[in-house]
């Protein structure tokens, strides 16, 4: 039951994570997503030492505001100052991570967070912190009911926004030209990724959330051409992480979440090798047979 | 206090060892670094960072031994390796660069995390410090590591030194050193081996979560001082320095607290610093600036104002009344009030009886204005065939910034004109 | 020699758009009247890219405003329809032609409301307009350049506007798109809607165009094609920048000034 648990709060965060970084990857807007994954550190640990501790709905709102100032400082700078933006994103990272960890060591006796947790987060946990009524119902892992509601706002924010969202990324200009607003859009994203990955950081850590927002959607984008079809496979995938890198972490003793990271990459090692379309192997063949099919077209 | 005074004295020959060696792998990545961030790669070193630490679990797992030397070349090959596989990937699929980079860091990273993890549960007794490649730890240099990672970092300022021209080129114009025929390729696998390497040896002090930190930031705030390369690298090495000596002082006081993070705030102040206050690209500088020239172009039409009233009634030097200039032209009092003390002090106005009065200089400046608004307004309508009704606001900026070079160069293309194209006359300095 | 039009479809009062506070549009004052097929011609740099997204409301303006129908953009944004340049957006993006296609309709549909069956008759007639039917369910990476520009070109038909702006639209297509482009705009103008089009090849423009618009950081002129293309006014069009021009934009540059004394 407690494996099941895991590999299900494990899906839960790949799926979140995943859906939304494949509008992140689309907008090349990678590193960005890396840049508030690291950034939300010092926002957590703020709101830890307020709200006393880490259940609470403050976390979330806290840290998500960090997440969505992380975005703007990145942008501010680069405006404003002319900082390359590659170099912005850099600067304004570590130095809100330097502050969180920094943060930790200071307030260690309050803050009931380390670094291996940063790191690498607690999934293996997960099964023990159960929500129990006061009539002594158990409910089950506290956990999971987090972090369904984050998947469940993610799944409604896209659902939502899926239009807004596919205009804006592909062509933001001709958004903006038939009045859709790409700003907006753009902070609403960041907004959701910065509540996502907060909620994720519990379970994989901070740095580890970064391989669930990047390796599932480049996975899926050498696989098919389809967004929607991209979202769907994403989702699978982060099942599939979920699952292997479990055994995988059980049957060597090691850290669960770098376990999937280690499965999110090898997966994608595999499909940039062998995918049917996009794949090194069967790419020469595709590229001539679009050439061919180009030719008799035009 | 006291801790500082011993600390900098230098006594203890192990800070001397530990200040040595952070200073050394301090320049040399900030050194290394501004390159990279020339060349507009300054996220590659934050993957290379992350890369190298399943580099070193490798290396121990294969050694089983702490040797620096081992956990140098493991670091070496990974680090590389993630470099390798970032070009393949951009290079045969249509992921974007920024993908692959955070796709290699996170990868690499976790990968790196995982063999840690199943070292440290071993329960191998030679492991236990494997965990300061996270976050640094200046204070674990000693005797032998000193001595590996400072020679490494005066290797790296030498090859620096001897390829400066090279590495140069290849960051500002990469196509213009190929059309000459530099060795582009062997160059930037020259500059991809030194970013390595400064990664390498720098993780000792800050860790490898933020050691792009030590790469990028130096370089982004000395960016912001100077436009001349050498220059911006002094002030990179000078930056790195101090933030590596604060992060040896740390180490030294509070062994508990990691002394990456701490290395990387105070960088990152100093960055701060200067992405704010740096003269002529900092932020507040640039925003002062516009304040002073707004209060300019506003103490400029106080004399054209005095200037105007003067000539529609033929009598420039006669002293006027605070209520008269409002009537003629709308002016937030405060500014109004503002302008014409700062004018009063500068010799173009004068005061008395409560009223206000053009000096000799105060006309001349009025009349120069009014000059140039004419002249712009004409040239507009002749060059850019705007209608005489749309030229006014454009010549209401313009008239404030024309050089004397430009409005010879004005004159002369109009060819000394009488009037502006609503038939005002033109004053022309006798 | 700047025509101006009573009761026009596009209106330019004393626009002045400026790039890091460099202007690269001065003093910009045109009408255009209504169903005409205007080219706007120029250098590289000219400023003609630039003139089109600061009608489209898409780069702030220095000073001035635009006027279509006689309304500002927001109040008419349902008859204006714009193409952007086709290496604007990445076309490896996992999208559909049907996809982009339906995007024209995005703008009357508003949120939460899905395309219904009414906005995929719309596409696809669109696409019939630009002989694309059989490339709708086609994956947009698998286009040519000369496809792209149609199924852009589509997705601008699909929002069935009264005015259209094309940034480039015949820039590295084939000489069939060409045509095909060309003929459908010919339609469009005859039917009254008013198209204005960036464009670089001097040799058609004549032939293309019955209204010019000819730029270079300056107006130097806008007329029927017929009166105003002529070797003097293509002279002075190419025939390099205002030297003065440039340098009172270089003083603005380098002063940080912003281009009008109340500008923020």
């Amino acid at each position: 039951m407690n494996e099941l648990y895991i590999i299900i709060a494990g899906s839960m965060v790949a799926i979140s994570c995943g859906l939304l970084g494949c509008y992140l990857i689309l907008r090349k807007m990678a590193m960005v997503g890396d840049a508030i994954s690291h950034a939300v550190l010092p926002g957590i640990v703020i709101a830890f030492l307020l709200a006393g501790n880490r259940d609470s709905i403050t976390m979330l709102l806290g840290a998500g505001l960090i997440g969505v100032f992380t975005t703007f400082l990145i942008e501010f700078l680069h405006r404003k100052g002319n900082l390359q933006s590659d170099a912005s994103i850099g600067v304004t990272f570590t130095w809100l991570f330097a502050l969180g960890v920094i943060l930790i060591s200071v307030y260690a006796g309050q803050v009931d967070l380390d670094q291996d947790c940063v790191l690498y987060g607690e999934i293996a946990y997960v099964p023990l912190d159960l929500w129990i009524l006061r009539d002594g119902t158990n409910l089950g892992p506290r956990t999971l009911y987090v972090l369904s509601f984050v998947l469940l706002f993610v799944l409604i924010f896209i659902a939502v926004g899926y239009k807004e969202l596919f205009l804006t990324t592909f062509d933001p200009a001709y958004a903006a030209a038939i009045g859709i607003s790409a700003t907006l859009w753009h902070y609403l994203l960041m907004g959701a990724v910065s509540f996502t990955t907060v909620a994720a950081f519990e379970s994989v850590g901070a740095i580890l959330v970064v391989a669930l927002l990047i390796a599932p959607p480049a996975t899926a984008y050498l696989l098919t051409d389809d967004l929607k079809k991209m979202l769907m496979i994403t989702a699978g995938l982060g099942v599939v992480i979920s699952t292997f890198g479990y055994y995988l972490a059980a049957s060597i003793d090691a850290s669960i979440a770098g376990a999937m990271s280690t499965v999110a990459g090898l997966l994608f090692a595999l499909v940039f090798l062998f995918s049917p379309s996009h794949g090194l192997i069967f790419k020469t063949r595709t590229r001539n047979a679009i050439a061919s099919s180009r030719a008799t077209t035009d | 206090m006291n801790e500082l005074f011993t600390f900098l004295s230098f006594e203890d020959p192990n800070t001397r060892y530990v200040v040595t060696g952070t200073v050394l792998l301090a320049i040399s990545s900030a050194i290394v670094g501004s390159f990279t961030f020339l060349k507009k790669k300054a996220l590659v070193g934050d993957a290379v960072a992350h890369a190298v630490l399943p580099g070193v679990c490798l290396a121990f797992i294969l050694s089983g031994n702490k040797n620096p030397v081992y956990l140098v070349v493991g670091a070496f090959i990974t680090g590389w390796l993630s470099l390798v596989i970032i070009d393949q990937i951009v290079a045969h699929s249509r992921i974007k660069e920024d993908t692959a980079i955070g796709l290699i860091l996170s990868v690499f990273f976790g990968l790196g995390i995982m063999l840690m993890t199943t070292i440290q549960r071993s329960g191998n007794a030679a492991q236990s410090g494997l965990d300061s490649f996270l976050f640094g730890k200046a204070a674990a240099l000693v005797g032998t590591d000193v001595i590996v990672f400072s020679t490494i970092s005066i290797l790296l300022l030498i090859v620096v030194f001897l390829f400066f021209k090279e590495l140069t080129l290849i960051a500002f114009d990469e196509d213009f050193a190929k059309s000459i025929g530099f060795p582009v390729r062997r160059l930037e696998l020259v500059l991809t081996t030194l970013t390595v390497m400064a990664v390498v040896i720098g993780i000792q002090a800050v860790g490898v979560v933020l050691m792009a930190a030590m790469l990028i930031t130096p370089a982004a705030a000395a960016r912001f001082w100077t436009d001349r390369l050498k220059v911006m690298l002094l002030l990179a090495a000078l930056f790195g320095a101090v933030a590596g000596i604060s992060g040896a002082f740390v180490s030294y006081t509070a062994p508990a607290m990691p002394t990456g993070p701490w290395i990387v705030m105070i960088i990152s102040v100093i960055a701060m610093v200067s992405f704010f206050f740096a003269p002529s690209k900092g932020i507040l500088y640039k925003m002062v600036r516009q304040r002073r020239i707004q209060k300019t172009i506003r103490d400029e039409n106080i004399l054209k104002l005095f200037y105007q009233l003067g000539e529609a009634e033929g009598d420039y030097l006669r002293p006027r009344s605070k209520q008269e200039l409002v009537e003629r032209r709308e002016l937030a009092k405060g500014q109004l009030n503002a302008g014409l003390s700062r004018l009063k002090r500068h010799g173009f106005l004068k005061f008395h009886n409560g009223q206000w009065q053009l000096t000799p200089e105060g006309k001349n400046k009025g009349q120069r204005t009014i000059k140039l608004h004419r002249l712009w307004e004409l040239y507009l309508t002749q060059y850019l065939r705007i209608a005489p009704d749309h030229v006014h606001d454009d010549a209401e900026t313009i008239e404030h910034i024309i050089t004397p070079e430009l409005e010879s160069k004005l004159e002369k293309l109009l060819e000394y004109p009488d009037v502006d194209p609503h038939m005002s006359k033109i004053p022309y300095q006798s | 020699m700047i025509q101006q039009v009573d009761n026009p479809v596009l209106e330019v009062h004393d626009l002045t758009v400026s790039y890091d506070k460099k202007p690269v549009l001065w003093g910009i004052d045109l009408t255009i009247p209504k169903g005409s097929l205007v080219g706007i011609i120029g250098p590289n740099g000219a400023g003609k890219s630039t003139l089109i997204k600061s009608i489209m409301g898409l780069i702030p303006l220095g000073s001035g405003y635009t006027e279509l129908f006689g309304a500002s953009l927001d109040q008419v944004r349902n008859k204006v329809s714009y193409v952007p340049q086709r290496g604007s957006v990445d076309w490896d993006f996992p999208a559909s032609v049907r996809d982009v296609v339906l995007m024209g309709r995005y703008g009357k549909l508003g949120l939460f409301r899905r395309p219904k069956k009414a906005d995929h008759e719309a596409a696809m007639t669109a696409l019939g307009q630009v002989s694309m039917e059989l490339y709708v369910n086609r994956q947009i990476s698998q286009l040519s350049g000369g496809q792209q520009q149609r199924v852009f070109l589509a997705r601008a038909l699909a929002q069935q506007a009264d005015i259209y702006f094309l940034d480039e639209p015949f820039a590295g297509v084939d000489a069939a798109t060409e045509e095909a482009i060309i003929t459908l705009l010919r339609k469009m103008s005859e039917e009254g809607k008013t198209v204005i089009v960036v464009h670089h090849d001097l040799q058609s423009v004549e032939t293309y165009f019955n209204w010019v618009i000819m730029l270079n950081t300056r107006l130097v002129a806008s007329g029927p094609t017929s009166e105003v293309f002529n070797q003097r006014l293509l002279q002075e069009t190419y025939g390099g920048k205002l030297t003065l021009l440039s340098e009172v934009g270089n003083l603005l540059k380098k002063g940080q000034f912003p281009n009008r004394e109340t500008a923020p």
